[in-house]
């Protein structure tokens, strides 16, 4: 076996694969796989319905903020069209499972897949626009997804919104909370695995490339057209793959949740979690939805308690009130977000007592 | 023909209130090349400030619209110095989304405030101001529109031409670096461009609040519109804000018309996509733009 690698008293890197590893040392191996296993073992059993079901919506999320990241957060491009995107994702996997009867393992890649080339043809504007202009562009792009998915009616039975077939994974039913807990959150760490990988490869190179100078990527010979679209059809596919998980297990939808403000909540988790770092999507995702239902929890609260609901004052709009904020204290204060906070905490205790 | 001479005012009257919301936009945009995902929520703090006055206060029409664009004004100020100042130099995403936070943190206090019921102003205006003419009719409020409107371009135009804050303004628009090294201060200049801004949005805002009543749902929307607006104008051209709102606003009246009604609030964003990839920098909009 080889020798344990724990951590270092400095930077002594020598090569570039040194500096490329995914683990620096053996302890964020050991700590992952604990991760995981309490993730799949002790999660499901300790946790009530509801939170089951607040976990299952964190997963969701953080598969669809991965792949936003790796958009944003990698290759520079903000998209502002990304919940339009999960739209698609959500309709293509209900349509190909109630009208055409497709086996439901195969509805979430396919849904991926449609919704990969949706995005890449909304990309197209990235190879002539850049910053702000590509950004309007991508507006455009979540206003028009939206206009077809209500009004093309045959394919998407418009308002009235698509109910889908119980789903059947082989042989034996997925239904409840804890089956899709175990489908979730498989696909969550295979498609982080993913992403994780595809940062360290010449295309997630390509895309770090493009994001920090365009114009010297180009240089160097990267074909940026192509990778932008790329990197969009990418970013769509995970966008996809979490509509589709949503459709399914949600069981119904409409087009009511995938308008702007969804995507608008898809870049606040990428900002707050951390621009360019896969972890701070899952870490985005989860403040993003925990913060959603504490906000629900205690307007409701507020609402039914005696004081505030004599006082006829309508909570409700706080919740608004604090998603922006929050939003705003990050950017202010933490721009890189949850990961640089945990990286900070992390070397903080690294170097305790010395941490100058 | 009749039909057609009613949608054809009706579009230029509703066009150009969206280029009269939009002139707040561009004036941000031209000197601190900020883009303002939160100009709808500025549009329906301008037309809360008047009702805030107009109604609670009880004042009199014109000493309530002049507090609320000093409201407006203030306002500004405040934004740019506490929330955007320290985005000086950031990364584009940062602004956009900071004003993505902002929209929705100002649309929750005024919920909170004023609900999301619509409001309306009592009427105020003249019936004299009213044009006849054949089958077209315009209402007072169309009217007192225009002239605002006019009078706002000129005098704004004026300011940008001669006064020396409107020259300092234009200098940090074309070359921020530069206008530091001759001295003019960047940073008040910033902070004059919010505050007019603000001002000019708040404007905008109460017009639309006579014109179809004050609910922030609505202005939000049309904080909205202001972007196809604004790209099919030119991003920098107040002028070409108030054109191409003219020509969206014909756009809408005219599908809604003859089309679609559905299609109607769509068929500015297919436009914007067009322009954007046919000619990025709009109309009147300087050709700077950079391609890769």
């Amino acid at each position: 076996m080889r020798k344990l690698r724990l951590h270092p008293c400095g930077n002594f890197r020598e090569f570039y694969t040194q500096e490329l590893t995914v683990f620096s040392t053996d302890f964020g191996r050991l700590w992952s796989a604990v991760g995981l296993m309490i993730l799949f073992t002790a999660v499901p059993w300790l946790a009530s319905p509801y939170m089951l079901y607040v976990i299952n919506m964190v997963g969701i999320a953080a598969i669809a903020a991965m792949g936003l990241n790796i958009l944003i957060g990698f290759t520079g491009q903000i998209s502002l069209g990304h919940g339009a995107f999960l739209g698609v994702g959500a309709y293509a996997a209900a349509i190909l499972a109630s009208r055409f009867h497709i086996p439901f393992f195969a509805t979430i890649p396919l849904a991926g897949l449609i919704t990969a080339m949706v995005g890449m043809v909304f990309g197209i504007p990235s190879g002539r626009l850049k910053g702000l202009y590509l950004t309007i562009a991508t507006l455009a792009g979540q206003f028009i997804i939206e206009y077809l998915l209500i009004h093309w009616e045959t394919l998407t039975k418009g308002t009235a919104g698509i109910t889908l077939p119980p789903t059947m994974l082989l042989t034996f039913s997925l239904q409840g909370d804890l089956g899709f807990y175990y489908l979730i959150f498989i696909t969550l760490i295979g498609m982080g695995w993913i992403a994780i990988n595809l940062t360290r490869t010449r295309y997630g190179r390509a895309f770090i490339a493009i994001r920090d100078n365009d114009r010297a990527a180009e240089g160097m010979g990267i074909p940026i057209f192509r990778y932008k679209l790329l990197s969009f059809g990418i970013s769509s596919f995970y966008a996809g793959c979490a509509g589709a998980l949503w459709a399914s297990y949600m069981g119904s939808i409409t087009v009511e949740p995938f308008n702007l403000a969804l995507s608008v909540e898809y870049i606040a988790m990428v900002i707050i979690g951390g621009l360019g770092s896969i972890a701070g999507s899952i870490y985005g995702a989860i403040f993003i939805t925990l913060l959603n239902e504490a906000l629900r929890f205690m307007t409701g609260l507020l609402m039914n308690s005696g004081m505030v609901a004599a006082s006829g004052l309508n909570m409700a709009p706080l919740r608004e009130f604090v998603f922006g904020l929050a939003i705003v204290m990050f950017i202010l204060v933490e721009p890189r977000g949850l990961a640089e906070l945990w990286r900070i905490i992390r070397s903080s205790f690294r170097l305790w007592p010395f941490s100058y | 023909m009749d039909f057609f001479i009613q949608l054809l005012v009706g579009g230029i009257s509703v066009g150009f209130l969206y280029g009269l919301s939009a002139m707040g936009f561009v004036m941000i945009f031209k000197s601190s090349s900020v883009l303002n995902f939160a100009h709808g929520e500025l549009l329906a703090i301008g037309a809360y400030f008047f009702l805030a006055f107009i109604v609670w206060a009880k004042l009199p029409f014109l000493l309530a619209f002049l507090f609320a664009l000093l409201g407006c004004f203030l306002l500004g100020i405040l934004i740019e110095r506490i929330f955007l100042r320290p985005l000086i130099g950031e990364p584009l995403i940062f602004v956009i989304m900071l004003t993505v936070g902002l929209a929705a943190m100002f649309k929750g206090i005024i919920l909170f405030t004023w609900g999301g019921n619509l409001h309306t102003y009592p009427s105020f205006l003249p019936e004299a101001l009213s044009v006849n003419w054949g089958v077209v009719r315009i209402p007072p409020v169309y009217s007192a529109t225009l002239a605002i409107g006019v009078l706002f371009l000129l005098l704004f135009g004026l300011f940008f031409k001669f006064s020396s804050q409107g020259i300092y303004m234009r200098s940090v628009a074309d070359n921020q670096r530069a206008a530091l090294s001759l001295g003019v201060h960047v940073k008040r200049v910033f902070a004059l461009s919010w505050a007019i801004a603000a001002l000019v949005a708040g404007m905008s805002g109460m017009v639309l609040g006579i014109i179809n009543g004050v609910n922030v749902h609505d202005l939000s929307a049309i904080g909205l519109k202001v972007f196809p607006v604004v790209i099919l104008g030119g991003l920098d051209s107040i002028g070409g804000a108030i054109i191409g709102g003219i020509i969206i606003g014909l756009l809408e009246t005219f599908t809604g018309g003859y089309l679609s009604p559905s299609l109607r609030d769509v068929v500015p964003y297919i436009i914007l996509v067009l322009i954007l990839l046919l000619k990025p920098y709009g109309l009147f909009g300087l050709k700077e733009i950079e391609r890769v």
